[in-house]
């Protein structure tokens, strides 16, 4: 059995429905598995949500959590990965005090280096987004702490993965 | 596939028709062919009441005495029939109080739906009176759940509700109605749904699966097959036996799994788990192929799981396949439905017998006898035991009832001792545990099935958890057998207590009231045997009654059940005192 634990991605394919949220989470809730992140959105097919879910577990703990997930008469199919099967991201807002940008040079250096993007500037603020791995990110929030920061937060991972999932052919084989 | 009623047909796929949603939905109900339904009124959910009573003499609405047991008696209809049961119930404390019976349904996996009113929807959020977020609160025990909040959704999704409940594992539907989506008009037709595109009830059999099986099976020397309700729930009784006859295999079942097989079958060997019997308990353990057909390795079969069938291969036949792997690590999983799988199985074995091996069955099965079963049937002390009882309701039933149990000390006597020629015989609260499932439960089941007797065998702790169904009964003149074992103690709760908590008896002892003149203040006739001389003639009496009847059996206060697998301890390690 193997019981290293290790980061996980979990990727669910659903219809779009109130309450689906609620009865996905209640899965995790019930083995008290803590969820890393979580983001919903629209799929590559009209109609179909994305659920993507970063959790730390074993295979085996995650293997029998898909088997619940799967289970739910809305879900369509729900995958795991692991770091290596998907380019993924997050995505991070820094609020910083404009006087910054020009009162530490360092500041702009950050920004250059970073390959973070200045989303928007006025007299008191200006905001700040990077995407990337968490590692960058999280090493952006270091530096830029230095200076302090009004505002911070951070997406949950979305991932796309390398493998082809077949929810397409999955969806036609039920109308035929 | 499923043969419509002509008066189902009278409903579905007519010309549209302009009605209110609460019509609708009585007309969905006769489209599925719900012919009774059991439920409470209230504000939220009246407008469907009176429909339902414009609809009088076509469909039987059923007043149980509390929600509770609405669900409950929806579960007995289903666990005898195979049909879906339905109950009904207003907003917020009516749909709260159903949710005992809905939790029970998902993990005996019974196929109920279960309809309640809801604030109009403009008040939805806003803490109304009698509002409560019953979707929500039922999710996590429910198959589905789904709130209408417009008149015009309703056909479409009470036909999905009756096809989730009932297909692949079967389990509860909770749909929740807005009150102003019964008022609103709509134009009405109806549509039986016949797939859910996110769904997919019964996997694919993989034939390879069904070929390794049937080489681990026939290359076995010492093979053990444990059914469960899954048997059951796919109606592959003959299936089952047939397989079970070709190979000659000791056969075991879970509580759930009970009359399946008749109790007499000679390759029946009984029950597993905590108070199974003894021989399939040991011998799980020495087993070299385990064949597990639609059950789900719960605690109380496997006990410590680190301990339970090591030495053997497993083979899991199962249509859900979260339920793979999930306890007990397979060798071989067959996923589909039961009938299926068992046919295709059964053309590849060989025909065999393992005399042998079924002969330490039986060599265990005499010791559990002398130890335990002689004293339980046939005792010489004084004091009567509900062995001895049970044997008396199979003699003069001769085992064509069906057996309704509540939780605790008698039903593990019952379900030990019951004899079971039909199947669908053993209608309990397996997984749930429901104290108070016995007495709505045999309403429902004696309702769907009218000309089979239906024995309720109850104790004193869990009768008065729902003892006002006594009420249905008298009212709806449904001629149930109750009989109720009374111990004036929370019987398992005090064995527990007595072996591991030193007989610190804190809040098992009863102090019951008279319970005959209960039952006779509900009209209904009623004695209690106290001494074994008067056992015989009152099981016969209430057997020959066509109405209600109760028996009050006082039987010794402090026996306990064995044999018993300790919590915690291995099914090997089984004790017989």
């Amino acid at each position: 059995m193997e019981t290293k634990q290790q980061l996980y991605t979990i990727s669910i394919y659903t219809e779009n429905n109130i309450g689906l949220l609620n009865r996905i989470s209640a899965i995790f809730q019930r083995r008290h598995i803590n969820i890393e992140s979580i983001n919903t959105s629209v799929s590559e097919i009209e109609g179909v949500s994305r659920f993507t879910i970063l959790v730390n577990m074993t295979e085996d703990q995650i293997k029998k959590i898909l088997g619940q997930i799967e289970k739910q008469v809305e879900v369509i199919k729900a995958y795991y990965h692991t770091d290596d099967d998907t380019i993924y991201q997050e995505s991070c807002l820094f609020k910083i005090k404009s006087d910054l940008l020009f009162e530490e040079r360092q500041i702009q250096n950050i920004i250059k280096e970073s390959n973070a993007r200045i989303v928007t500037v006025n007299k008191e603020f200006f905001v700040l987004e990077k995407s990337g791995r968490r590692s960058e990110l999280e090493l952006l929030h270091r530096e830029l702490n230095a200076f302090g920061i009004m505002q911070f937060v951070r997406s949950g991972r979305i991932a796309i993965t390398k493998d082809k999932l077949k929810i397409t052919e999955m969806l036609n084989a039920f109308k035929n | 596939m499923e043969t419509l009623t002509s008066k189902q047909k009278e409903y579905l796929e007519q010309p549209k028709e302009r009605i209110s949603g609460s019509e609708a939905i009585v007309r969905c109900l006769l489209a599925e062919g719900v012919e009774v339904l059991y439920g409470y009124p209230g504000g939220a959910i009246m407008p469907v009441y009176d429909e339902l009573y414009k609809y009088e003499g076509k469909i039987n609405h059923v007043l149980t005495r509390h929600e509770q047991c609405a669900a409950h008696a929806a579960q007995g209809y289903a666990r005898i029939s195979g049909n879906v049961g339905v109950a009904m119930a207003t907003s917020g404390p009516g749909a709260t109080n159903l949710i005992t019976g809905i939790a029970d349904a998902q993990i005996d996996s019974t196929p109920i739906v279960c309809i309640t009113g809801q604030v109009p929807s403009h008040l939805l959020g806003s803490d109304a009176f009698q509002e409560t977020d019953i979707v929500g609160i039922s999710t996590p025990v429910t198959k589905w759940n789904h709130q209408i909040t417009k008149a015009s959704q309703i056909p479409e999704i009470i036909a999905r509700a009756f096809y989730i409940a009932r297909s692949g594992r079967p389990g509860p539907v909770l749909i929740d109605i807005t009150k102003d989506a019964q008022f609103e008009e709509f134009d009405f037709q109806y549509k039986k749904c016949t797939g859910v595109r996110s769904y997919k009830p019964v996997p694919v059999i993989d034939e390879n699966a069904i070929t390794a099986a049937a080489a681990l099976i026939n290359s076995a020397k010492k093979p053990m097959i444990v059914w469960g309700q899954g048997v059951i729930l796919g109606k592959a009784e003959e299936e089952l036996k047939a397989v079970i006859e070709k190979t000659g295999i000791p056969s075991a079942w879970t509580i759930l799994g009970a009359s399946a097989i008749p109790t007499a079958h000679p390759l029946n060997i009984g029950m597993v788990g905590m108070h199974g019997n003894y021989a399939p308990n040991v011998l799980t353990n020495e087993c070299d192929v385990l064949i597990a057909i639609g059950m789900r390795f719960d605690d109380r079969v496997t006990g410590k799981l680190d301990e339970y069938a090591t030495q053997a291969k497993i083979i899991h036949f199962e249509i859900d396949p979260a339920e793979i792997d999930k306890n007990v690590k397979t060798d071989v999983a067959v996923l589909g439905d039961a009938k299926t799988s068992l046919t295709k199985l059964l053309a590849l074995l060989n025909t065999n017998s393992h005399p042998d091996w079924l002969k330490k069955f039986k060599d265990l099965y005499t010791i559990e006898y002398d130890k335990v079963i002689k004293n339980d049937l046939h005792p010489t002390s004084e004091g009567l035991t509900m062995g001895e009882v049970l044997k008396e309701i199979n003699s003069q039933t001769k085992g064509e009832a069906a057996i309704v149990t509540d939780v605790g000390q008698h039903q593990m006597i019952a379900c030990r001792y019951a004899d079971f020629n039909v199947s669908k015989s053993n209608i309990t609260s397996g997984g749930l545990g429901t104290m108070g499932f016995a007495l709505p439960a045999a309403i429902g089941a004696k309702m769907a099935a009218p000309d089979r007797e239906v024995v309720a065998i109850i104790g004193d702790g869990g009768y008065q958890m729902t003892i006002q169904e006594l009420g249905t009964i008298f009212q709806n003149k449904v001629p149930v057998k109750i009989v109720v074992l009374n111990n004036e103690f929370l019987g398992m709760v005090r064995q527990w207590q007595q072996l591991f908590f030193d007989k610190r008896y804190a809040s098992t002892e009863m102090v019951n009231p008279n319970f005959v003149a209960i039952a006779k203040g509900y009209y209904i006739e009623a004695q209690k045997v106290t001494k074994r001389e008067n056992l015989a003639t009152a099981v016969k009496e209430m057997i020959a009654s066509d109405e209600p009847y109760f028996l009050e059996v006082c039987v010794e206060k402090e026996n306990n059940v064995f044999p018993m697998v300790p919590s915690g301890a291995s099914v090997s390690d089984i004790r017989l005192d």
